[in-house]
């Protein structure tokens, strides 16, 4: 026992003191690595009392074990949880160091060269000055008083904000991988819209710099303050790579009065090989809150990466006539698992939500719908809709849905609607009759199929989405 | 409660003559259920429904003793008078009275069976109870080709003598090849307090049709729980229909195996209820062949502080191409305090099936209201009217016309 603390105590000196170069905590989860996340980001003293608090109820939680896809075990004490960006040496020089199949969808995809190397971080030439267009959208927004920056920088600048909303929709005690980000998140995104500004542009992780290395604990909070309006976009249509196997985001939205919110995800990392390999685990937590009246958050999400997927955007309708949506389109291929949804909790008057979501599931993958329709006592004349599509291809996959409905009040209605189907025989023929081959066929009706959820991305994201959908479902036919 | 169960249990032993064997089972029925305890909300199935908690509050203490010595004198008025029909009586969980007096002797086999199955993965724990506590358990087989002439009604009594008890009830069919059987089952209780646990089995063999109608419509206190496991051949129908309204708490659990092609399903029900009654209906279709078929349609009308719920799952193996599922369940809430609780879930592993789902809850629809009103009904009388039409719809997809015209009077709807 003494060794063994002896042995600890030696890992401590040398994690924290020597390697300046790469700026690694120890591998491990306690009381020390939160400090030194910390103190490395200079946090306030009540952020890290805040940190330690979620460390203290993180003790006690155990890990969630009613999902559907089942994963090994995950050694919590046998990850970094910091570690500074990488230096450009450790990175690949060139693209043709890379994945030649990565490599083969970014070209189905059209991504530029560019954009490519700055996916990989790859060090870009001068001509591609990336840095330059960030600036110029960073000015018009702060020209109309609209913050958005790190949330590291935003507990520096803006404490009192941060101070006010972080954790007052996701709060510390909530299930283990919240309050495991809670404990020890070291980045991620932060947008304030001042009262009564629409915010000019799209809100891109895109264009902020450094978005790609906020590590695997992201941490988004997003206040859209009365009646303004935003839109922002999480994650792009390139595959993702990352090293971090686990990942456990959480995302505060919070609505105030006549605000509205849009979220859209498209989310591509890395599914594993063919044979289920590798992959990511992507265990999200994502919540709205509607504080406000007549507010608004919408969700819109596109997953056809990782290995598992575990989410529900979920939406507080607090608020007297707030609204709560939630459009998904859900792909799963070769061993991937997802079991996602949404949580829409009526709690105001009048308030009103839609859930449309569409399931795909092909090769050997599993694919879950889960959701939660309640409307409590007090939400009077609220209303839901739910339709959840699932298709499938071939008899190796499995599509369910569990959706959970609890009505609690008299005076409002839940209709919720459910269908499961393949793709049928006569579509397909009716495709190929007209010179497309067997894929194109499937791309075409699948996305006919999803068009729904489609057509609530932004302008730019969809096309990319919708050719992505196409891509996601390669070699699942025939 | 774990003295008090094995101390009832060593007192039911010995004032019973059951053979070593069935005394073995029970014991390790007993453990299975020492082990597990009543199930709670922690559990999937009970989510909405925490039969433990409900015991603890309704009833308190628990007695697991029943005796079966004790003779129960049957009151014949009780008796349903319309229809002749063949009956078994059973009086707080012990059979009075078997008679098939419409029937050919010969055709129909009854025995006592001494070996009850239960799958050991199965993690119901009121099964291991029932298994543990119940009776000499009846087999009733119906042999090949013979149908039975006059509907079966089981009249399920529970009388004065027994209150704070458990009493656990199991009861056999097995349809052979081509036969079928019509059967109502009758809750008729006079006791208090009791949690009343009920354990049907149905194996239907090819081309065999079972048509089950469970009636529980008379106001009781009495906690209960009614489970049957119907397993299905090549081409068999089963057809159950549930009325549930008088019971404090019910949870009524079907479980249909489709395990032959071209074999069917079909579950309605029927929830109406007022107080504090909190009911529930869990349907769990396996479609585990080709070709099959299931449809549930399940409707509740919920007042005062009520409480329904509906879990129905739809399961399709990936052998199972070519299925056909369906699901409905619609709640009215007449009251703010009423409740209503769903969980219509699917779980499919074959891409070539027709499978939905719908689910819908609210309150009568005022345009509806009015229309009636503007038409000269008070809006007491629309109200029925529509509350009548919307539970009309499930009686009607009884497929026996004169069991239909029995229940419609019973139930009170025309």
């Amino acid at each position: 026992m003494r060794d063994k603390q002896i042995e600890d105590l030696k890992d401590y000196k040398y994690g924290f003191s020597t390697d300046i170069e790469s700026f690694k905590a120890p591998k491990g989860l306690n009381e020390e690595v939160i400090r030194f996340i910390s103190n490395i980001k200079k946090e306030p003293d009540w952020l890290l009392q805040w940190r330690l608090k979620a460390f203290e109820r993180l003790k006690v939680l155990k890990e969630p074990d009613w999902q559907k896809p089942k994963y090994p075990k995950i050694d919590y004490q046998d990850l970094y949880y910091y570690s500074a960006p990488k230096s450009f040496k450790e990175k690949p020089k060139n693209l043709e160091d890379l994945d030649p199949k990565l490599l083969e969808t970014y070209k189905k995809l059209g991504i530029p060269l560019q954009e490519q190397k700055r996916l990989n971080g790859i060090a870009v030439d001068a001509v591609f000055d990336s840095v330059s267009v960030a600036t110029t959208f960073k000015d018009t927004l702060t020209e109309k008083g609209i913050i958005f920056c790190s949330i590291s920088e935003a507990i520096q600048k803006h404490p009192d904000l941060v101070r006010k909303y972080l954790g007052s929709v996701i709060p510390i005690t909530d299930h283990f991988f919240a309050t495991l980000n809670s404990a020890v998140f070291t980045d991620g995104s932060f947008v304030y819209i001042p009262p009564n500004v629409k915010c000019p542009m799209e809100l891109s992780t895109y264009f902020r710099i450094n978005a790609s290395d906020t590590g695997q604990f992201e941490r988004t909070l997003i206040i859209a303050d009365k009646g303004s309006y935003v839109s922002y976009l999480e994650g792009c249509t390139a595959p993702m790579r990352d090293e971090n196997q686990l990942h456990a985001a959480n995302v505060e939205l919070i609505a105030l009065d006549d605000a509205e919110i849009k979220y859209s995800t498209v989310q591509n990392w890395y599914p594993g090989d063919k044979d289920g390999k590798g992959g990511i685990y992507n265990f999200v937590t994502k919540r709205g809150l509607c504080k406000g009246k007549n507010s608004k958050i919408s969700w819109t999400q596109v997953e056809t990466g990782s290995a598992i997927t575990w989410k529900y955007p979920s939406c507080i309708l607090k608020g007297d006539n707030s609204i709560g949506e939630f459009y998904s389109i859900a792909i799963t291929n070769n061993h991937q698992k997802a079991d996602t949804g949404t949580k829409m909790i009526h709690l105001g008057k009048n308030t009103k939500s839609k859930i449309i979501s569409k399931g795909i599931s092909a090769g050997k993958s599993d694919m879950t719908y889960r959701g939660l329709v309640d409307i409590s006592k007090n939400a009077s004349n609220s209303t839901n809709y739910t339709q959840c599509d699932s298709l499938l291809m071939g008899n190796k996959c499995g599509a369910h849905t569990v959706p959970y409905i609890k009505n609690k009040n008299s005076n409002s209605n839940i209709a919720h609607e459910a269908t499961t189907s393949k793709i049928s025989e006569d579509q397909l023929h009716y495709c190929q009759q007209r010179g497309l081959n067997q894929e194109e066929a499937v791309g075409l009706i699948v996305n006919g199929f999803c068009k729904e959820v489609l057509q609530q991305l932004p302008m730019e994201f969809a096309v990319e989405a919708q050719k992505l959908v196409g891509i996601s479902l390669e070699g699942s036919v025939g | 409660m774990e003295q008090k169960l094995k101390t009832d249990f060593d007192k039911f032993i010995s004032m019973s003559n059951f053979s070593n064997q069935e005394i073995k089972l029970k014991k390790e029925a007993l453990h299975n259920f020492l082990k597990n305890g009543f199930p709670g909300r922690k559990l999937e199935n009970w989510k909405f429904s925490d039969i433990n908690q409900i015991i603890q509050k309704n009833i308190g203490e628990l007695t697991f003793y029943n005796d079966y010595n004790i003779k129960n004198e049957i009151n014949d008025e009780i008796f349903i008078k319309e229809i002749e029909h063949n009956k078994i009586v059973i009086v707080n969980g012990k059979v009075e009275r078997l008679s098939f007096e419409y029937e050919e002797s010969d055709k129909i086999n009854l025995t006592t069976v001494d070996n009850f199955n239960q799958n050991p993965n199965d993690d119901n724990s009121l099964l291991s109870l029932n298994n543990s506590f119940s009776n000499k358990i009846n087999n009733i087989l119906v042999k090949k080709n013979y149908s039975f002439k006059k509907p079966l009604i089981i009249y399920q009594i529970t009388n004065e003598k027994v209150s704070n008890t458990n009493i656990n009830f199991q009861l056999k069919f097995e349809l052979e090849e081509n036969s079928s059987i019509k059967i109502i089952n009758l809750y008729y209780d006079n006791s208090e307090k009791n949690f009343i646990n009920n354990l049907f089995n149905f194996n239907l063999g090819k081309n065999a049709i079972l048509k089950n109608y469970k009636i529980d419509k008379r106001s009781n206190t009495n906690i209960k729980y009614d489970y049957s496991s119907i397993t299905q051949k090549e081409n068999s129908i089963s057809e159950t229909f549930i009325f549930s309204s008088g019971s404090d708490f019910k949870k009524n659990e079907v479980s249909c195996n489709l395990e032959g092609q071209y074999s069917s399903a079909f579950i309605n029900g029927i929830h109406l209820l007022s107080k504090n009654k909190h009911h529930e209906i869990r349907t769990n279709t396996n479609h585990l062949y080709e070709n099959t078929k299931s449809y549930q349609l399940i409707k509740s009308v919920i007042d005062d502080t009520s409480k329904s719920v509906y879990q129905g799952k739809i399961y399709v193996d990936s052998k199972a191409q070519k299925t056909d599922g369906y699901q409905l369940s619609k709640a009215v809430l007449l009251n703010e305090e009423a409740e209503f609780n769903a969980k219509p879930e699917l779980e499919i592993y074959a891409d070539d099936v027709k499978c939905s789902h719908g689910s819908a809850s609210g309150s009568l629809d005022e345009d509806s209201i009015f229309y009636l009103m503007s038409r000269g009904l008070d809006k007491k009388t629309a109200k029925e009217l529509l509350i009548n039409g919307f539970l009309l719809d499930v009686v009607e997809k009884i497929t026996d016309e004169e069991i239909k015209k029995l229940l419609k009077n019973m139930i009170g709807l025309n």
